[in-house]
């Protein structure tokens, strides 16, 4: 357990709060001290996109793969040049934990929760993807039972890639459907 | 239930902000928040339609201002409460308690 040296000034409303409720839950055998830092630990630095992105992978190179992934997993939709899909919880901030780890703030905020119901090509624009007019956009509304995966197109130019450069490409944004793998986003090593 | 959480089409909440490379997490509450109700869920404390419900019962303007993990701490506190398990007076004065040593 790391303590840190907080004396110079009060903490802020939250941090003091958590403090009175953890203390309060370690003290009532309620919450074991270990356990806390081992679930931070899981979900900084052992849970996250690159787990979804071996999923992507894997469907790109094995259509069998791609079928059961498409069929019976957890809600993977995928795009075509004709449908492209982008994932929202406007409810909440439900997502696929297993496969993208937590959500970034931007997904969990009013205004992408708001908007991209309404006006999803004005919002993807922002996130620098233009859909072309024909192609239809699919906006799907998370839920406490079901979450979406959006399994993106494998883009031109990487036929005869390896599994693992292929999942080099899958960014977290282009697995909730707000951004598409590029090939050169992968080779200057840039794209979230 | 109908509230300020059903946000889907409203208009007016402002600009979507992005933060690249953002962190899994930004401060250390909000570490701890994460991990004390993934525990206390994972131990029976509660389910994740009461967290819902207790966090879609937040005072509107609380709900729009605050960040994301003080609507878990909020819902923790609350059900946890509500149910004897930590009562709001063993949370005050722990704080109380917490926030004196830090003055000394």
């Amino acid at each position: 357990m790391k303590h840190e040296h907080e004396h110079t000034q009060p903490p802020s409303d939250p941090a003091l709060r958590i403090k009175a409720l953890e203390s309060l839950l370690i003290e009532k055998g309620l919450v074991d001290p270990g356990a806390i830092d081992e679930l931070v630990d899981i979900f900084e630095h052992r849970i996250g996109p690159r787990n979804g992105a071996r999923v992507v992978a894997r469907a790109w190179v094995d259509p069998l793969y791609r079928q059961r992934l498409l069929e019976d997993g957890t809600k993977a939709m995928a795009n075509t040049p004709q449908v492209h899909n982008v994932v929202v919880c406007t409810l909440c901030s439900c997502y696929p934990w297993p496969t993208l780890g937590l959500p970034p703030t931007w997904y969990k905020s009013p205004p992408y929760r708001s908007r991209v119901v309404i006006e999803p090509r004005k919002v993807l624009a922002e996130f620098g993807l233009a859909i072309a007019p024909e192609v239809e956009v699919r906006v799907w509304d998370s839920s406490a039972e079901i979450r979406y995966l959006v399994l993106p197109m494998r883009p031109d130019g990487t036929e005869g890639w390896t599994e693992e450069q292929l999942a080099a490409l899958v960014t977290r944004d282009s697995m909730i459907g707000t951004n598409v793998p590029r090939v050169d986003a992968a080779a200057t090593g840039r794209g979230k | 239930m109908n509230g300020i959480h059903d946000l889907g089409g409203m208009q007016g909440l402002g600009p979507l902000i992005r933060e690249p490379d953002e962190p899994v997490f930004h401060e250390e509450w909000e570490r701890r928040t994460f991990a004390c109700l993934i525990l206390t869920l994972a131990g029976g404390q509660y389910t994740v339609d009461e967290l819902r419900h207790s966090i879609e019962r937040m005072d509107p303007a609380r709900y729009l201002s605050t960040p994301y993990y003080e609507h878990w701490l909020h819902s923790a506190e609350d059900l946890l409460d509500k149910k004897g398990v930590v009562t709001r007076e063993e949370l005050a004065r722990r704080a109380a308690e917490i926030a004196a040593r830090g003055r000394d």
